[in-house]
């Protein structure tokens, strides 16, 4: 008997995750059709730019600052070992822009952003605001969604480029200002090692995990149901789904990429 | 009365899973006419008229407004038809994010080119109509229950529709507010000679505003007729329902 239980469970959770992701799928397929409806949705993009990129930064720049101190602190100390203190920066910078720039910057704003729009569609959703849309003759994925898929998916780039940058200068603070690192090596194997290409696939990545975290806090919010505590779910389900789909996504591209 | 019913719903089906709401419903409502569909709740009133306007997709069965089938039309001529329908919803469904004279002027500034000065003046003119002026300019969080559903009302007539469809009209307010949202619905039909579709429990407002009053029971309309027909109907469930009695053919389910 528990054994068939034990199955039943793992039947029921495969087939409500395929019909999750069948439902991402339906709705990126409507996303890119209203698209290209016009008008364009331009003044609820650009507040929606705001919302993403500009709110976002604080929380970003405090992320990369110190993920980029903290890498430069153990790498130091463990290439120390066998005497390649001095490559600190080149790991540094190269941990920043291909990995720990786009994953962790995404998400954070997975969790300040794809949390927020997850809540503010279902909220729309349980008092019937996007209903009332829909009597009004408005598309809601046009007005409501296209307008926070085009946004992340411009912004996300933007913040990782951010989100690079200070965590190399975080870096540079731990292993100039108080390991005391010269200045100029430091400087010089960052940028003797970085390419572009480490830089620009960073912001391939970032347009990814930006679509990828509207796309899933959209489609959490607006298939809400069950009113407050449905709003609950589909923000907690925003979050961890956009955390794990950019997980994984990451590895892949990675591989494909590099 | 013109010769052909503004809707004509014919042997509508709508299920949920395994629940069947919707069990061939039939109703006509001819021009300028007002329709009160009147039953317990969670018995798929809700789901009829969100049936009728599109939000929900019926199994079977057709609903013709002007004689043209909706069921079968394609979103974009969809939205075409939806605009001929005002829809006041039980809670308003204001968008809170908008303020007062956005939500009032939304459909405008969506499918009109008047520009936001002459959208404002036109919501304030709405406004008045449902006599809330000089509140352009507050959020929908800033009114009490009873001016959301005014602006609600305001919103939906905004458009000039030719059909209007009331959810709840009256619940979750004081019997005075509820009665002049009455007032209100009567004025417009007679001011602006709009059919409506109304679905409520509430028989006080029901009997005031209602040319015919339909019955839903089990997923069909099992009988319509005048506020006096209802009143001496002797169907055993109309009774039992009319008069607010738990003993009777009707049981919790």
């Amino acid at each position: 008997m528990r054994i068939v239980s034990a199955l039943n469970w793992v039947g029921t959770s495969t087939l409500s995750y395929l019909d999750e992701a069948g439902t991402t799928l339906i709705l990126l397929i409507k996303v890119v059709r209203a698209l290209f409806k016009r008008p364009f949705p331009l003044r609820l993009t650009t507040q929606q730019m705001e919302e993403v990129g500009v709110r976002s930064l604080p929380v970003v720049i405090i992320t990369a600052i110190f993920t980029g101190a903290v890498l430069a602190l153990q790498t130091y100390s463990g290439f120390k070992r066998f005497g390649a203190e001095g490559l600190t920066g080149t790991v540094v910078a190269l941990s920043m822009t291909r990995e720990l720039g786009p994953v962790l910057a995404s998400i954070m704003v997975a969790g300040r952003v794809g949390s927020s729009m997850a809540a503010e569609l279902g909220t729309m959703r349980v008092t019937e605001q996007i209903d009332a849309l829909i009597t009004m003759a408005t598309d809601p994925i046009h007005y409501l969604v296209v307008p926070r898929f085009v946004a992340a998916l411009i912004m996300l780039p933007f913040l990782v480029v951010f989100a690079d940058l200070l965590g190399i200068i975080g870096g540079y603070v731990v292993a100039v200002k108080i390991l005391g690192t010269s200045s100029t090596i430091y400087i010089n194997r960052t940028l003797q090692y970085l390419e572009f290409s480490d830089i620009s696939v960073g912001i391939v990545k970032a347009a990814v995990f930006g679509m990828i975290i509207a796309l899933i806090g959209c489609q959490m919010g607006f298939y809400t149901e069950g009113g407050a505590e449905g709003v609950g779910r589909a923000t907690t389900k925003a979050v961890v789904g956009a955390s794990i789909l950019i997980l994984i996504t990451n590895y892949f591209l990675t591989a494909l990429m590099f | 009365m013109s010769d052909q019913p503004i809707i004509r719903i014919r042997d509508l089906k709508k299920s949920f899973g395994s629940k069947v709401v919707l069990d061939g419903a039939n109703l006509d409502v001819w021009p300028g006419e007002s329709v009160v569909v009147i039953g317990q709740s969670g018995v798929g009133k809700s789901v009829l008229i969100k049936c009728i306007i599109g939000i929900l997709t019926p199994d079977s069965g057709t609903i013709e407004i002007n004689g043209e089938t909706i069921t079968a039309a394609g979103f974009r001529h969809m939205n075409v038809i939806r605009r001929k329908f005002g829809m006041l919803f039980q809670y308003a469904a204001l968008f809170d994010s908008l303020k007062v004279w956005e939500n009032v002027g939304f459909g405008l500034a969506q499918h009109s080119n008047l520009k936001p000065p002459r959208i404002r003046e036109v919501a304030e003119e709405k406004l008045q109509m449902v006599g809330l002026p000089g509140i352009l300019d507050l959020m929908p969080s800033e009114l009490s229950g009873g001016m959301r559903k005014r602006v609600g009302l305001a919103r939906a007539i905004a458009m000039e529709p030719e059909i209007m469809l009331y959810d709840e009209p009256t619940t979750g307010l004081d019997p005075i507010r509820g009665d002049s949202i009455n007032d209100l619905i009567i004025q417009l039909r007679e001011e602006l000679g709009v059919a409506s579709i109304t679905i409520t429990h509430d028989m006080i407002s029901a009997y005031k505003i209602a040319d015919r009053i339909s019955m839903l029971y089990k997923g069909k309309l099992i009988y319509t007729g005048t506020p006096d027909e209802i009143r001496s109907s002797d169907n055993p469930f109309v009774q039992q329902f009319i008069h607010g009695k738990a003993e009777g053919p009707i049981r919790d389910e």
